[in-house]
């Protein structure tokens, strides 16, 4: 048993668990700070892998910015007075039984196809991952989507605005 | 690590976002389960990067499969971009209705 095993399991672990607890903690605020930690989870994994520009824009974008956003929200909205969402309990089963469903049909279409045994995602090798690199090749290879999503980033803010505004 | 414990680990998450989708009633939660979905998605991404870059490094070719990590990265912006939209909306949708549940958001049907 290597270190990184040990590790890999310790990562993969705590996100299924805290994913397991966003869906499953009654209050919002909670579900908030279990995805926190699943992303924390997954910029581990990230590190793993030696993806370190992707480690730390997931911690910065998403543990820093869009749950910054979510909290917002939920503080803004009153969810205290809790118009309690009603419970369906058939409801809840169904949607438990599909998504186990989902699981078992991938894992074994998965497992049916069988590929790559032998195939290995490396951890400690190769700088694909490093800023130099990725950099490079987003600004001369993927230039062009780079400037559009600055354009689709403009229009998101333009129609954030416009629907948020009171009329 | 071996490629399968990666595709095994994004398979769960992915179906984890998908029960929560499918049983919470909460506007906010099931927005939060969507980003959970695009998550899994990103790490599978990545990991098959890498496993591209380790065929390729034998071939002789140092950068192959670094598209992976950059399809993660245009990911996380259209992501960023459709919370900041998608929040507006749920806002905007409690203040018309005084709820975020989505059992009242049926008046289409109507």
């Amino acid at each position: 048993m290597e270190i990184i095993e040990i590790l890999f399991g310790i990562l993969a672990f705590l996100a299924i668990f805290s994913a397991l607890m966003v869906v499953v903690s009654k209050n919002p605020v909670h579900s908030v700070l279990w995805l926190i930690v699943t992303f924390f989870a997954i910029s581990g994994h990230y590190i793993l892998l030696n993806a370190q520009f992707l480690a730390i824009v997931n911690i910065i974008v998403y543990a820093g910015a869009i749950m910054v956003l979510f909290l917002f929200v939920i503080m803004l909205i009153n969810l205290n007075r809790e118009t309690a969402p009603q419970k369906n309990r058939w409801l809840k089963m169904a949607g438990g039984v599909a998504g186990g469903c989902l699981l078992l049909v991938l894992v074994a279409a998965f497992k049916e196809v069988g590929m790559a045994e032998k195939q290995k995602a490396v951890v400690n090798v190769g700088d694909i991952g490093l800023i130099k690199s990725l950099g490079k090749e987003l600004f001369t290879k993927y230039l062009v989507p780079f400037e559009i999503s600055s354009v689709l980033f403009l229009s998101a803010m333009v129609g954030a605005v416009v629907i948020g505004k009171k009329e | 690590m071996p490629i399968n414990l990666y595709i095994l680990l994004a398979v769960v998450l992915f179906c984890i976002g998908v029960v929560g989708v499918l049983t919470r009633r909460n506007a906010i939660i099931i927005f939060m389960c969507i980003e959970l979905m695009l998550n899994a998605v990103n790490l599978l991404l990545v990991a098959f990067s890498k496993m591209h870059n380790y065929a390729m490094m034998k071939e002789g070719i140092a950068t192959g499969g670094s598209d992976g990590q950059l399809f993660v990265f245009f990911i996380m912006v259209v992501a960023a971009a459709e919370v900041s939209v998608g929040l507006a909306i749920i806002v905007m949708m409690y203040r018309n209705v005084h709820s975020v549940d989505i059992n009242f958001l049926n008046r289409l049907k109507h």
